[in-house]
């Protein structure tokens, strides 16, 4: 499959992924708009994380090919500041406090006025009365939002979170609809991997479903009603042709 | 890992006796020894910090050129192990009794050459076995034979300052020069291909 979403943030054409003998992505092909969110949605072990680890630059293609930002990444692991990758844990240090873990990371991506984006980001996810505590006497749900935060520090342009709800209460799931309804208002991307339909209709403008590596389906949501969105999560995507 | 290098040269000095030829004689492998053991227990901690949360993917994906982490972790590993080197070979001479001989500036090149080979070695089996399962395991099953040459020449060429034998003490420091130039230039050619292991 080879449908566009339009436009030249993000292109994978026929993007492969092999761990050993696996074959982990299978000839996945999108492209994405500036100011768009795209939801991955698929089973457990359908390729959604590695795909984002992929499109990070974490992990190099096997196969295919993946352009970012009009160029094209090769078979090296590449890391671009443009990109940020919020996964299944924080990428922070348990042993600092929130406000020191963000600043290291300011420092790293060699942020002006470091100290006062740290400020900005953690009132921006309510976490700044805590900015003191060592993440490791953080509940799930603030850790998740200190990783939040560590994404939004960067104010990048395209942001790949991976099940980004898990761990947060009402507030937060709230907030992160905020966050994201922000970043497509101000011209930024957005992917998420997810198994919540709720959460996908919400904040999404794209869905795709990833199965056994390939993405097999893909529809705009705002052509999509939820029970459609779950009968194709149930399998039944052959019926639902986008 | 500096109480463990005091407790290992106590107990070798009092099993050994009072055997002056005895203890002179086993100094050099002792003394390495102990350090190997001890670097061992800190090359398994290198990561850590890291482990936990995952930070070594965000600096991993930081900007910059990936490299720096393993410089990093290599300069703070070479630097802790030289210190307790330092700290504890005075220890471990005064213990087994044996004269101070030779200048120091030899003696601090033979720690300092050793500690290289040792971590350089122990930096790049971390990084290697950081995301596998059973990483602790397979960083002891490769360390050791890795760094059998190491331990070697640094026992040789401790003995030949020992004794004043300066022929053969520098054959060994060349030996350990050219080991230490290989498990430097290795990892900048495999670092890429490391994260992904």
């Amino acid at each position: 499959m080879a449908k566009e979403i339009t436009g030249p943030i993000l292109r994978a054409l026929t993007l492969c992924k092999t761990i050993g003998a696996h074959a982990v992505l299978r000839e996945v092909s999108f492209s994405m708009e500036r100011g768009s969110g795209l939801a991955i949605m698929g089973p457990n072990g359908a390729g959604k994380s590695t795909l984002l680890k992929v499109l990070s630059g974490l992990w190099a293609p096997s196969g295919g090919e993946l352009w970012r930002f009009g160029r094209r990444i090769g078979d090296e692991t590449s890391s671009d500041q443009r990109v940020v990758l919020l996964g299944h844990h924080s990428f922070l240090y348990p042993s600092l406090t929130a406000f020191e873990n963000l600043l290291f990371y300011a420092h790293l991506w060699g942020l002006r006025k470091a100290r006062q984006r740290v400020v900005e980001v953690l009132r921006q996810v309510d976490l700044l009365w805590a900015q003191n505590d060592l993440l490791q006497t953080f509940s799930r749900g603030m850790v998740q939002r200190a990783a939040l935060a560590r994404v939004l520090l960067a104010d990048a342009q395209l942001l790949l979170l991976d099940e980004p709800y898990t761990g947060l209460d009402g507030a937060g799931r709230q907030l992160l609809d905020r966050i994201l309804g922000d970043q497509k208002r101000t011209g930024r991307s957005f992917i998420l991997a997810s198994h919540d339909e709720d959460d996908v209709m919400r904040v999404a403008d794209a869905v795709a479903l990833l199965v056994g590596g390939r993405m097999v389906w893909w529809s705009y949501t705002d052509k999509l009603r939820p029970e459609q969105l779950q009968r194709v999560c149930r399998g039944d995507y052959d019926k639902e042709g986008a | 890992m500096m109480i463990f290098v005091v407790m290992m040269a106590f107990l070798f000095a009092l099993s050994l006796g009072s055997h002056v030829a005895d203890l002179h004689a086993a100094l050099p492998g002792i003394l390495w020894m102990a350090f190997l053991f001890a670097g061992m227990i800190g090359m398994g901690k290198t990561f850590a910090n890291e482990v936990r949360e995952e930070a070594l993917t965000g600096l991993i994906l930081a900007p910059g050129d990936k490299i720096a982490i393993y410089l990093a972790k290599l300069t703070g590993a070479f630097v802790f192990m030289v210190l307790i080197e330092i700290v504890s070979t005075p220890l471990f001479l005064e213990v087994f009794q044996v004269p101070w001989r030779g200048p120091w500036t030899l003696w601090l090149l033979i720690l300092a050459l050793g500690a290289a080979g040792f971590v350089e070695v122990g930096t790049l089996l971390s990084t290697m076995s950081v995301h596998t399962s059973s990483g602790d395991l397979i960083l002891t099953m490769l360390l050791l034979p890795l760094e059998i040459p190491v331990m070697i020449m640094t026992v040789q060429a401790t003995r030949d300052l020992l004794t004043l034998t300066r022929a053969g003490f520098w054959l060994w420091i060349h030996g350990l020069i050219a080991y230490d130039a290989i498990f430097w230039v290795l990892p900048l050619m495999l670092y890429d291909y490391v994260w992904e292991v």
